[in-house]
């Protein structure tokens, strides 16, 4: 592995322009650009079909674009080698699914989902990835004594704890979130909005973060992007979006939520 | 001395795209300068841009014209990374209604914006311990969520949240609106020492006897009425 040097202060971490991938003649998403610096947690907003899901996959290298530059502390993500982008994925990223049974290994058990990852970057210190295993699940809320257990025999929200400690145990500087809140019931979405909240701040975590939900980007985002049609119609501070809207789209979709 | 808030030639209209396209000016040639351990009250009726200068000043509503300088940065032409560095390090604010993740305890509240600048732990929270206790908060309640306070109580933890950390400026909106007259004088207590350590406030008070005791002048938006204006939205 080449060394790289860590981006200065002033630098993104990732910078991406004129992403765009078709389906045939139907639009993905088209043109995306943004710039994400480091400590940074970019909120991405849009109803179903706006192209959020396609824009993740392809900024995660999940699926390949058409066109445009996904450049990850200086690498090219689009056209660098699979290897390198597989041990990217293993490293410095991370990718939390909205179901955490498309990302966690079910038949395995909770300590042993943990310490996969660990392992997957070369770690093969039986006692050290179990203490380490122990230790994350304890971040996230989940007893010890729960560690050889399966993840089938979690709640959701206890799963979806899991998939993150699983995601950040190796110390991944980037985290891609697809509705990382979306199966779970409100009061365990205001713990797991807390405990990322607390894990992006302590970890110095730059994330993106796809929801439909726009009371979870008020709270966890510090910029948005709004999304129609696979264009990006807006994007800026995430308060200045939500109260001050300038795109006709926005408006709809900020004075369409229920007042609770 | 240099002023920390200097804005001039604002201005500011909403385009209702889902109404017709309406657009509603709310404000054209606002100006105004705040001096380091200077208090100014916005003054002018419901509805005629105080909360709109002010949230522009914070950069969640966007200008269409002029310039709102605040320490070095032109909030106006800002970009959302340096409106953020703004808020964490100089811009404090204290809006009317307290907006937090449920469930979070009201010390953690508190102690947020302190952690968001690496503050050690102990500090923070002997800091957030002699806010909470200075605003009457019972310490039985700074284990709990705030968001099953009272009005008066939320409105108290989002003042020791906006105060914990010295920022040299200060966005106060109606700081005293719903509390008793003991906790009224804490916070205009808290809004002296601000002012004392050199804070530069901007704030609106409809509660008279507050504006008297701790603003050095007011400034009266209407003034900056823009030209033929139908009334501003609230």
């Amino acid at each position: 592995m080449t060394a790289h040097p860590a981006p200065a202060d002033d630098a993104p971490l990732l910078s991406v322009r004129g992403l765009t991938r078709r389906y045939g003649a139907r639009v993905g998403c088209e043109g995306v650009a943004f710039d994400l610096w480091p400590g940074e947690v970019l909120g991405i907003v849009g109803e179903s079909g706006s192209g959020k899901s396609t824009l993740l996959s392809c900024l995660a290298g999940h699926m390949a674009p058409d066109a445009g530059q996904v450049v990850f502390d200086g690498r090219d993500t689009v056209t660098m080698a699979e290897p390198e982008r597989r041990r990217l994925a293993r490293t410095d990223w991370a990718f939390v699914h909205q179901n955490p049974r498309d990302g966690l290994r079910m038949g395995v058990s909770a300590g042993g989902n943990v310490g996969e990852r660990l392992m997957a970057i070369g770690a093969r210190h039986y006692g050290a990835i179990r203490a380490q295993a122990v230790d994350w699940m304890g971040r996230v809320e989940i007893a010890a004594d729960r560690v050889d257990d399966r993840p089938a025999r979690f709640s959701g929200g206890m799963q979806q704890r899991l998939q993150i400690a699983r995601n950040l145990v190796t110390g991944p500087r980037l985290v891609f979130m697809d509705e990382p809140t979306g199966g779970l019931d409100v009061s365990v979405q205001a713990r797991l909005l807390d405990l990322l909240r607390g894990l992006v701040r302590e970890m110095g975590l730059s994330a993106v973060i796809v929801t439909h939900d726009l009371a979870v980007v008020r709270l966890l985002a510090d910029r948005l992007m709004v999304m129609k049609d696979g264009r990006v119609v807006e994007q800026g501070l995430t308060d200045q979006v939500l109260d001050d809207p300038q795109h006709a789209y926005t408006q709809l979709l900020v004075s369409s939520v229920l007042q609770a | 001395m240099t002023a920390m808030i200097e804005i001039t030639g604002l201005a500011k209209a909403f385009t209702l795209h889902n109404q017709g396209g309406a657009v509603i000016p709310v404000m054209a040639g606002g100006a105004l300068e705040v001096h380091p351990g200077e208090c100014v009250g916005l003054v002018g009726a419901s509805g005629a841009g105080k909360s709109t200068l002010m949230r522009m000043v914070w950069g969640n509503y966007l200008a269409q014209a002029g310039s709102i300088r605040v320490g070095t940065l032109d909030v106006a032409r800002a970009q959302p990374r340096e409106i953020m560095a703004l808020r964490r390090g100089t811009l404090g604010y204290v809006s009317q209604f307290l907006r937090v993740v449920p469930r979070v305890p009201t010390r953690d509240v508190v102690a947020e914006p302190l952690r968001a600048l690496g503050v050690a732990e102990g500090v923070a929270q002997a800091r957030v311990a002699e806010l909470l206790a200075a605003l009457n908060i019972p310490e039985r309640l700074w284990g709990l969520s705030p968001t099953t306070f009272s009005g008066g109580e939320q409105q108290r933890v989002n003042i020791a949240r906006g105060f914990a950390h010295p920022y040299p400026v200060l966005l106060l909106d109606e700081p005293t609106a719903s509390l008793d007259p003991a906790n009224r004088a804490v916070v205009l207590g808290l809004i002296e020492a601000a002012k004392a350590r050199g804070a530069a406030i901007l704030g609106i008070f409809h509660d008279e006897g507050a504006r008297m005791r701790v603003c050095d002048r007011t400034v009266d938006v209407r003034a900056f009425a823009p030209p033929a204006t139908a009334p501003a939205p609230a």
